[in-house]
């Protein structure tokens, strides 16, 4: 049976690992390399590292560090930050990495997916989506640039879209919910899951191992990734890293 | 000496880390003379099947691996698009696979209780005695990253089932050919286990 995934996801500020709240207010929470370490032993099911400072900047990707990261990595790895052309792709898959995301890049160059998995194949291209949610409205607004750069396109039709020219994945990063802990948006990403024939992540709100478990018992088999849950314990946020042994992992895959 | 074939895709360094960690000796090899020595050779691969194609054939060792696979008959295991390339082709693209095993690399057919790729951790069913899998525990659980699956004519050949909206071949072996399609080094102890079963077996 094809488990759930249950994947942290990390963010790299000024090449260390921080979490956000609503995408602002980086929190220095470690060094990425000792992080992927605990987790290998944690033996997670998958790993998502984004450098939220590379798009912004303008910056290549940091390919020392993505290199280090993919050697060190005893799972599959996502990485994501700064990039926007096929060349960029294939230098990290030959990196050893499993999985290369895109987002402001998709936005602006729609073609680079087609162009992108034609070469390194539909498996390793991830569009990952920012989504804000309209206050007081059913209505989700898509983002790029860490939140600060809004996009005139419909999300539905954009993912549509991105699965017609070869995207292997598609990331919902639900902007509102980012570092809430107060659970997953369900039903947008339900609805997301009903219109696509590729595999879907959320990742945005999950506080507790139920806030996975309700998604994945809802929705079926699903990626479901998480910041603050993997990083933080207790009210006080204190910084531990931790995650659900293969029993507890189990249970929630039933 | 365990040599892992870079010729530009996949993840040799991780297949290096993990024979590091369990002392047994490896080497990168992406030259004719150090791959001449292997006595032993782990194939990766990451991609789509023409890129890995193309890329191994500009490596300049091609010829090098046919000899030492189909004549000296050396262990060879290869890993996701590495395993897809022992056939004979793929419909992902328009070149022609190593064509060591009689087999065909095809795409899943969607259906409403899959998405594509088959991404994730999945189980297998063993389907006939391979050392690989000797001792391996019960509950192992391997990552899957692919679109297209190994279809082998000889059942034979076949050495564990894996399913994915229906039953497919998840690796295979044929004398000392070995194919798996999910990712053993990136599926934790488990994984590990079936590289250390892979690095003792005998050479004929």
């Amino acid at each position: 049976m094809l488990r759930s995934r249950i994947i942290p996801c990390l963010l790299i500020h000024k090449n260390g690992l921080v979490k956000t709240i609503n995408f602002k207010d980086p929190k220095y929470v470690g060094d990425p390399i000792n992080a992927v370490k605990i987790f290998n032993e944690k033996k997670v099911d998958e790993i998502m590292v984004l450098d939220i400072d590379a798009s912004v900047h303008g910056n290549e990707p940091n390919y020392e560090l993505i290199s280090k990261l993919a050697n060190e990595c005893r799972m599959p790895l996502c990485y994501g930050g700064g990039v926007k052309n096929t060349e960029q792709i294939k230098r990290i898959v030959e990196l050893g990495v499993e999985k290369v995301s895109i987002s402001s890049a998709a936005c602006e160059n729609p073609d680079l997916v087609s162009e992108a998995s034609s070469i390194v194949g539909n498996q390793s291209i991830v569009v990952v989506a920012d989504v804000k949610k309209k206050l007081f409205r059913e209505k989700y607004e898509l983002y790029t640039h860490n939140g600060n750069k809004r996009i005139e396109k419909d999300l539905f039709s954009f993912l549509k879209i991105m699965e017609d020219l070869g995207a292997g994945e598609i990331v919902i990063n639900s902007i509102d919910r980012d570092g809430s802990m107060n659970g997953y948006d369900i039903k947008l990403i339900s609805k997301i899951k009903k219109n696509l024939k590729i595999p879907l992540t959320a990742i945005g709100g999950a506080g507790k191992i139920e806030d996975i478990e309700l998604l994945i018992n809802d929705l079926g088999t699903i990626g479901a990734a998480a910041g603050s849950l993997f990083v933080f314990k207790g009210k006080y946020r204190a910084v531990l890293i931790n995650y659900p042994s293969i029993e507890e992992k189990d249970k929630i895959n039933k | 000496m365990i040599s892992i074939i870079n010729y530009g895709l996949g993840n040799v360094t991780a297949f290096k880390n993990i024979y590091k960690r369990l002392n047994i000796d490896c080497k990168i090899v992406s030259d004719n003379n150090d791959l001449k020595k292997a006595s032993k050779i782990v194939l990766p691969g990451v991609g789509a099947f023409d890129w890995a194609m193309d890329k191994l054939n500009e490596s300049g060792m091609r010829e090098t691996l046919d000899k030492l696979v189909l004549e000296k008959e050396v262990p060879i295991i290869g890993i996701c698009v590495g395993m897809q390339m022992m056939a004979k082709s793929s419909e992902e693209g328009v070149r022609d696979g190593l064509g060591w095993i009689d087999a065909r690399v095809k795409k899943f057919t969607i259906d409403k209780n899959i998405v594509l790729p088959h991404m994730g951790w999945n189980d297998i069913e063993l389907a006939n005695k391979c050392l690989l899998f000797q001792d391996l525990e019960l509950n192992s659980r391997f990552y899957f990253l692919h679109s297209y699956y190994f279809k082998e004519n000889n059942v034979s050949d076949v050495v564990t089932k894996t399913t994915y909206g229906s039953s497919f071949t998840s690796s295979v072996k044929k004398n000392n050919i070995y194919g798996i399609q999910f990712h053993p080094e990136k599926s934790h102890h488990w994984g590990e286990k079936l590289l250390k079963n892979f690095s003792n077996i005998e050479h004929a």
